[in-house]
This record gives C-alpha cells, sequence and structure tokens, in this order.
C-alpha cells in the first residue's frame, strides 16, 4: 500500500509518462487519464502500437509502438493493460530507465511490481494516476470523493 | 507504512476540509456562487466530458457542499458521497439512481412515514413497485426477493419503530440477489454505527437531525461503499453508454465512486433537489461536535428509558439501549458502546397509561419539551406519530411501521437530564389527571 506521502513524491517527481495502451477514443478511461494528466502540466506519451502509424498522435502527441522506441528519458511508466501482459513491460521501464512503474485500478502483476522494486523503483498497483492526483492535489473532493487527507497546512500544487 | 487511521471524533472536525487554497482560511468559507468561471475553452470541454474535476454551476456541486460530503463519506467508512436539500431528496436520489421502470424493491415495512409514501405511493406511479416486510427478520427479506428485485431499502434503527436492522444479515440476503442494501443511517448517525462496515452499499441521511443536530436546517446526504459490483449484469445505467450524459459508461470511467458521480450527473443535474451551500455550511458547524452530542443523547436518553420503565403511570417503553429490548444483542454487536452501554441514539417511544388521551394531555402539559415533527436536536422532542408524522398512512400501514395508537416518541436532548426528568415526571401527572 502507497502511503499519501509516497504518492504525493512520485506525483512531484515524475512529470514525464508514458501511458501504455493509451486509446484514441475520447470516451475511454485512459484517455480521460491522459487528457487529465496533460491538463495538469504532465507531458504524456502515447504507447500503443494499435496507433502507431507513421505520424500518428494521441492529445497532440507522437504514439509510439513500445517504451523502447521513445527517444527521450521517460518517468512514469503508466499501464493501461491486461494483469498477465505487465511483466514485459516492467522489463521494458526498467531498461529505458523509468523512475516509476504504476498499474491502472483492476491491473496487479505482483512480479512486476517486485522486478521494478528491486530495480529501486517507486511501484504503484491498483490505482489510476488521475484520480490519485486529483485526490492529493485537489479536484476529487469536489464532487464529494473521501480523499483521506487531514491536514491544517494550505494545499499547494 | 500506511497512511494514519483517523478516529471519528476528529474525523467530524477535519474531513473534507484543508485551509483554503485561496485564502489560507482555517474554517470553512461559504462560496456562495452559482458558477464557476472556465479557465479555457478546452477547460471547459473537459469539465462537461468529466475530464476533469471541477466546478460548473452549483446545481451540480460546490466546494462548501462538497466539504459536508466528503466528511459524512469518511464518518462512514464509505467511498464517496452527495448532498441534497433534504433526508426525503437524498433517499429518493439513491433509489432513482439505482431503479427504473418495471424493478421491484424489498423494503422494511418499519419505516419513517415519509419514506413507506414514497415507495408505496410516489415511485408505484413510476411502475417501481415495493413488497414490504418484517425489518426484524432478514428470512422475510429474502422470501420477498424476486427476479426483478433491484434493492433492498430498511433503516438502521427504526423511526419511531425502534425496530433494529441485522444489517450484515440483510446485506448477505440483497447481495445473494446481486442487488445492493440501502440503509437509511440517520437515527444513530455515523457516530453510533457505520452500515456499510457492516456490508451495506449504499447509506442515506437526513442529515436535517443529528448531524446537523441544532433542528435549524434541512439537508440530506447519499453515501456509496465503492464496492458493490455494478457490472454483475443487473444494473445496466451503470455500465451501458449514458444516453444522459453523451455516452460515458459511470461505472468503468469511476469505478468505486461511479455510483455516486451518476447520481450526481444524471439525478441531480436533472432533478435539481440540491442543497444550498448555507445550509451545508450550517450542517458542518453541527457536525464538528456531533460526537460530544451523540454521547450525551445517549446517556440521556437511557436515564429517561429507565425513569419511564420505572414509572406506575407509564405502561410501556421501546428503547433499543435498554437490556430488555427484544433485539438487545444485536444492538450491542451493531451500536458504538457509550458509557459501558450500547449507545442507542436519543429516540425512545412509550405509552401513557390513559391510551392516545392521556399521551395528548402528556404532551401539552409538557414545560420546555417541544412538541413539533422532528427528531435529533439539541432540544428534547415530543410527538404523537399517529396523529402527525404518520397520520397519512392507513392503521394496518401505521402496525406495520411500529406506530401504536398510544405511542408517544421522544427525541431526548441534551438538556440537564434532572430537567428533563422534571419535565416528564410534571408532564405525567397531568396526565394522570
Amino acid at each position: 500500500m502507497n502511503t499519501i506521502a509516497q504518492l504525493r513524491r512520485i506525483l512531484h517527481q515524475c512529470r514525464t509518462i508514458a501511458v501504455v495502451g493509451l486509446s484514441a477514443e475520447w470516451h475511454r478511461p485512459s484517455f480521460f487519464a491522459a487528457k487529465y494528466m496533460q491538463s495538469h502540466g504532465y507531458r504524456v506519451v502515447p504507447v500503443n502500437p494499435r496507433y502507431a502509424v507513421s505520424g500518428a498522435e494521441i492529445l497532440g502527441e507522437k504514439v509510439y509502438a513500445d517504451l523502447d522506441q521513445i527517444p527521450f528519458a521517460v518517468d512514469m511508466v503508466d499501464v493501461f493493460r491486461r494483469t498477465e501482459d505487465v511483466l514485459p513491460i516492467a522489463q521494458q521501464a526498467i531498461a529505458i530507465g523509468a523512475q516509476c512503474l504504476w498499474q491502472q485500478i483492476g491491473v496487479m502483476n505482483p512480479e512486476a511490481d517486485q522486478l521494478a522494486r528491486a530495480a529501486s523503483m517507486d511501484t504503484v498497483m491498483d490505482r489510476c494516476v488521475k484520480i490519485e492526483h486529483a485526490r492529493l492535489f485537489g479536484g476529487l473532493n469536489w464532487v464529494g470523493v473521501n480523499t483521506g487527507v487531514i491536514s491544517a497546512r494550505r494545499p499547494i500544487t | 507504512m500506511a497512511d494514519h487511521q483517523f478516529q471519528p471524533e476528529t474525523l467530524a472536525i477535519h474531513a473534507g476540509q484543508v485551509p483554503d487554497r485561496a485564502t489560507g482560511a482555517r474554517a470553512l468559507p461559504i462560496y456562495q456562487s452559482t458558477s464557476f468561471v472556465f479557465d479555457s475553452a478546452d477547460h471547459a470541454a473537459s469539465l462537461f466530458n468529466l475530464q476533469t474535476f471541477g466546478n460548473v454551476y452549483s446545481r451540480l456541486s460546490n466546494p462548501t457542499v462538497a466539504a459536508l460530503e466528503e466528511r459524512v463519506a469518511a464518518l462512514e467508512g464509505g467511498r464517496a458521497a452527495v448532498a441534497a436539500a433534504s433526508g426525503m431528496a437524498s433517499e429518493a436520489m439513491a433509489l432513482m439512481t439505482i431503479l427504473q421502470q418495471g424493478d421491484h424493491v424489498v423494503a422494511a415495512g418499519a419505516l419513517y412515514g415519509g419514506s413507506v409514501t414514497m415507495l408505496a405511493v410516489s415511485l408505484k406511479r413510476f411502475g417501481i413497485e415495493t413488497s414490504f416486510v418484517d425489518a426484524t427478520r432478514p428470512e422475510a427479506f429474502a422470501a420477498a426477493m424476486r427476479p426483478n428485485t433491484r434493492a433492498v431499502f430498511a433503516e438502521s434503527l427504526g423511526n419511531p419503530s425502534l425496530t433494529v436492522l441485522d444489517i450484515a444479515a440483510v446485506a448477505e440476503v440483497a447481495h445473494a440477489h446481486g442487488v445492493p442494501l440501502v440503509v437509511d443511517n440517520t437515527v444513530p448517525s455515523p457516530f453510533l454505527c457505520n452500515p456499510i462496515r457492516l456490508g451495506a452499499d449504499i447509506v442515506v441521511h437526513s442529515a436535517t437531525k443529528y448531524l446537523g443536530g441544532h433542528g435549524t436546517t434541512l439537508a440530506g446526504v447519499l453515501v456509496e461503499s465503492g464496492k458493490f459490483p455494478w457490472d454483475n449484469g443487473q444494473f445496466p445505467g451503470m455500465t451501458e453508454p449514458s444516453p444522459g450524459y453523451h455516452g460515458v459508461k459511470f461505472f468503468e470511467t469511476f469505478g468505486d465512486f461511479a455510483f455516486c458521480m451518476r447520481a450526481r450527473m444524471e439525478v441531480l443535474r436533472v432533478y435539481g433537489s440540491t442543497l444550498s451551500p448555507t445550509a451545508a455550511w450550517q450542517i458542518l458547524q453541527g457536525v464538528e461536535s456531533l460526537h460530544v452530542r451523540m454521547e450525551r443523547h445517549c446517556t440521556n436518553a437511557r436515564k429517561v428509558a429507565q425513569f419511564l420503565q420505572a414509572d406506575a403511570r407509564v405502561g410501556w417503553v421501546n428503547y433499543p439501549g435498554l437490556a430488555d429490548h427484544p433485539q438487545y444483542a444485536l444492538v450491542q454487536k451493531q451500536m458504538r458502546s457509550v458509557d459501558g452501554a450500547p449507545g442507542a441514539s436519543g429516540l425512545l417511544a412509550f405509552g401513557v397509561k390513559g391510551g392516545t388521551e392521556a399521551g395528548n394531555r402528556f404532551i401539552e402539559a409538557a414545560q420546555f419539551m417541544s412538541h413539533v415533527a422532528n427528531i435529533g436536536d439539541t432540544r428534547t422532542l415530543i410527538i404523537h406519530p399517529a396523529s402527525t408524522t404518520h397520520r397519512q398512512l392507513d392503521s394496518q400501514q401505521q402496525l406495520d411501521a411500529g406506530v401504536l395508537p398510544d405511542m408517544v416518541r421522544m427525541s431526548v436532548g441534551i438538556e440537564h437530564i434532572d430537567d428533563i426528568l422534571w419535565d416528564i415526571d410534571q408532564a405525567l401527572a397531568a396526565a394522570a389527571r
């Protein structure tokens, strides 16, 4: 289980997020999450072989077929794929030097999680990056969600 | 390492409200604004698409109201909450989010009169049938389930029958049929009982009562557990593209707070039973002292119940905190302990010897106990339910709801116990004359 302090640190440090399995369809959860993170100042890098034809873009960013084709550093690898598909993605995430392996809600591959941890990466499982950002940095409270945040400090984004 | 788990007394004061981002205000500001500016056309589009969280228009959400929502969600151990203009509005919102034409509800018979009317009359007009069953028998709920049953509805502590729902057992019945258990937890308040921890899926409150606690302001809240499997094939409104919200699939998109998002976007937004920011602020002032008040309500009510039980002018007393209450063991299991005995709220009922007329004389002779149709006030309140709150029900429905002809309902306040007992004593003397 990640604490609030750990999640805040991860979301502060990671500014470039490769979203593996990002859909180009606006009503899909992966698109919701990526659009949200982009509008909160993160660089989103779409990774999806389905859309990775020459020149293809999602949310104005070039789509890559694989993590190892991204020609710049990636901080977080955010996985919108089936649990059984995560292990090779974790191996690639380690290979490209990412700092965090984040498995989305419903995605829980403990083997991949262990592997990334053994490589000194931060790991998160079964959570949505958008929902955690909105929970800890504001927004989710406006729709009545129990954020678990108890604090006498003024929130700083 | 895990996050520190805060106690209800701390949540009652802090949950849902950190110092104001813009001004640093420590107490909750009242955001008395109908609408909120968009930063750009794209921001507006994202908000309407629900791709980002933010405020648009106070019929849908408001930062002051949201603080109340989050606080009650935290106190109930739930995932999320939506406030409404009254307890009835929150109950209607919960049921209208779950149900559609042709569905069936299994409900406790011992319900607040307004809830009986909503189910038996109002929702029936829209093609939703309800079977009422004995709230004290989980097997009666099981026997009434039909293939088209889509919700089970009951009160954790019946008003004014004071029957106690075996929440875990009835939740099991509901879940065996793949439907949610909706519990009205108004009378215990979240301080004394948390239905979600016992298996309930949705909790509704009249926050007008103990949550607000001062008899000033109407409000309601619904809370979801975040644990119900809405994708079990019985709730297409939760899983299919929403025709009312341009194709969003609520459960897929919002997961464990999808019910509240759908209640907000498809019921609150459309029917408009919104709580005002000022009212939410007033309720929250009350919530901050919920734990202190509830302890005193419970200890005072216990002493009143014992006093009445020992008084020859009184025919019978019904208080779930008395050891001879038929469901005392369940009360001990489900309710928080207050001063070494189960906290059974401030609500009790009794019969004055001499029947309805003596009961009415008792009510009219009270000096500071107030004759009003409310409960959960700092003040001690009394009423004759058969001729007031449950007047719209026929005599059989009244009996089903636990309303006896000679019943006086008392909501014991937090005045000094000696003064409350004095007023009861002098009113009983007047009733006996």
